[in-house]
């Protein structure tokens, strides 16, 4: 294995992250306290319990959720679509670094800064609502699969992508609603039956119920269920990672 | 003289149908510099692209070292720079950073001792610390030399290395690549400029439509395929090259006040003596000679216009 190699895409990666700190931290955790702000506090001092738990705490592993999926697919994406756009890419193809070594270092990179990220997320809403952790084990794992599996989604949209506005069509048409749709800001046992059967379509569904039953334990679909359905996307999206790789898609004429 | 790269069968065709390679065999030696001249759309920057793994082949074997780039592509690449035609760079890192980048992604530990040893030997010391985006194009084209030579490689890949760069820093690279065979580089490089190639090679290839239509020594090639003329200045103007002259097949140019013999250097007696006798028994005065030897442009010119 070529661990230089690995290394120093994962640090160029990272580099990139700290220049554009405002962009890659600071925009992404302002937004969200501001969610905090308006839903937790100001809203959601007049909404109910759900479930035993204030709607404040409620929404807190949802809005991680919301960003985890969100930043993870926008940094993986930007870091393998920015080398193709500038031509630097011929530097990693040309390089003897095997294809998982390339995934691992672009989604490694991509995944951690949105780890990070979600981190901060959470301690910044720790500043807003009461929050407790039930099951900490669960709640790291849902939190690494899920990262790692968005930014395998990036990293695929970031090599399909031919323009800029490709780029953001997948996170701001598909999965940003997904993610609205999916349970993060309230229970889907809240919606009329026929709505409850639709959005089970909805993968993100899976992700924020599983994440919040780590939280809280309450859930709205079984955690095992959740389980399932995050490695199911991980194996899919390594499935087409992996043909992107052996046909040379997008990569390779 | 052992073979670095060696090139079999190789076809290339891309999607769409359109055929950049056909059928490529090429050689290449241990510590030559060799040159692949061609025109705009000939396939030189394919071959490359396949030589270095950017492009997949259709058909065809390439060993690089001994190694094959498909089976054994870490071996293979990891002996290989590759300099590309176009400026690409990442803008807002560093010069220090961005080769040391380049060193690491060929999977060799750092080495900054070497790293500040090749931005030295290109003069880009002292803008280590600068970022990219303020160098000027001849200093980018010098990075690209750097990243490309970071990790040590046995074999490189020179595409149109000196395109829009002044005449100074183009001698400098001359230089530089001089420098490297010397070293034991292998280097190949595409070239536009026909004075490039005649410069610092030892072989020369010609492609054309995808074909190698021909691979030979530089001098081999010249003395081959190159004219040797000379052309006397006459005193007074001829309106026509008189009969006892008939068998030089003298052209007359300048509006008669000049003739150009082309003669053959093999041959024992190029006829030059005899020449300038006759002219003096016919009354030709001439006040100059002078001889021209055609350049690799002339034979390149001739070769791909066929």
């Amino acid at each position: 294995m070529n661990l230089y190699a690995i290394k120093a895409i994962y640090r160029f990666e990272m580099a990139r992250a700290w220049r554009t700190l405002t962009q890659s931290i600071i925009s992404p955790v302002l937004s969200t306290s501001l969610y905090f702000v308006v839903f937790g506090a100001a809203i959601g001092s007049r909404i109910p319990e759900v479930d035993g738990v204030s709607y404040g705490s409620f929404i807190v592993p949802g809005l991680i959720m919301l960003s985890l999926l969100t930043q993870s697919i926008s940094n993986a994406s930007f870091g393998i679509y920015f080398p193709r756009f500038t031509g630097t890419i011929y530097e990693v193809l040309s390089a003897p670094v095997s294809y998982l070594e390339i995934v691992i270092a672009y989604v490694g990179a991509a995944a951690s800064k949105s780890l990070i990220l979600g981190v901060i997320i959470l301690a910044t809403a720790g500043l807003f609502v009461d929050i407790r952790i039930e099951h900490p084990f669960w709640m790291v794992l849902f939190f690494v699969l899920t990262a790692i599996t968005f930014s395998l989604l990036g990293f695929i949209i970031g090599i399909w992508a031919d323009g800029f506005e490709k780029l953001q069509l997948v996170p701001m048409l598909i999965v940003t609603p997904l993610t609205f749709l999916g349970g993060s800001f309230y229970s889907i046992n809240m919606l009329p039956p026929f709505w409850q059967t639709v959005t089970l379509f909805n993968p993100v569904v899976y992700l924020v119920s599983g994440f919040r039953w780590s939280f809280y334990g309450i859930a709205d679909v079984s955690p095992a269920l959740s389980l399932g359905m995050t490695v199911f996307f991980l194996l899919a999206c390594i499935g087409l990672v992996a043909w992107i790789f052996k046909t040379g898609y997008r990569l390779k004429p | 003289m052992t073979t670095m790269l060696s090139v079999s069968h190789l076809s290339k065709i891309y999607e769409g149908g359109f055929t950049a390679l056909k059928d490529i065999n090429l050689d290449i030696r241990r510590g030559e510099i060799f040159a692949l001249l061609g025109p705009n759309g000939a396939g030189k920057t394919t071959l490359i692209s396949i030589i270095c793994g950017l492009v997949n082949a259709s058909a065809g074997k390439v060993t690089v070292g001994g190694h094959d780039i498909v089976d054994d592509y870490r071996a293979a690449r990891s002996l290989i720079g590759l300099v590309p035609q176009e400026l690409t760079t990442d803008a807002f890192e560093t010069v220090f950073s961005a080769v040391s980048f380049s060193r690491g992604l060929f999977g060799k530990a750092p080495d900054p001792a070497y790293i500040e040893k090749v931005l030295r030997s290109l003069s880009l010391w002292d803008k280590r610390n600068n970022k990219i985006m303020t160098l000027s194009g001849g200093m980018k084209r010098r990075l690209l030399i750097a990243k490309a030579l970071s990790h040590e490689p046995r074999m490189l890949f020179l595409d149109e290395p000196t395109a829009g760069v002044d005449v100074e820093l183009r001698r400098d690279m001359w230089n530089l690549v001089r420098g490297l065979r010397e070293d034991g580089v292998t280097i190949l490089l595409t070239t536009h400029y026909i004075e490039e190639a005649e410069e610092m090679a030892d072989r020369i290839g010609v492609i054309r439509k995808g074909e190698i239509i021909l691979v030979e020594n530089k001098a081999t090639l010249m003395h081959q395929l190159g004219k040797k003329q000379l052309t006397v200045h006459l005193q007074t103007p001829l309106d026509a090259v008189p009969e006892s002259l008939a068998a030089y097949a003298l052209e007359r140019g300048e509006d008669g006040h000049a003739l150009t013999y082309t003669y053959d250097t093999e041959r024992e007696h190029p006829g030059i003596t005899d020449l300038l006798a006759d002219l003096n028994a016919a009354g030709i005065g001439f006040k100059d000679v002078n001889t021209t030897q055609s350049s690799l442009e002339d034979i390149f010119v001739s070769l791909v216009k066929k």
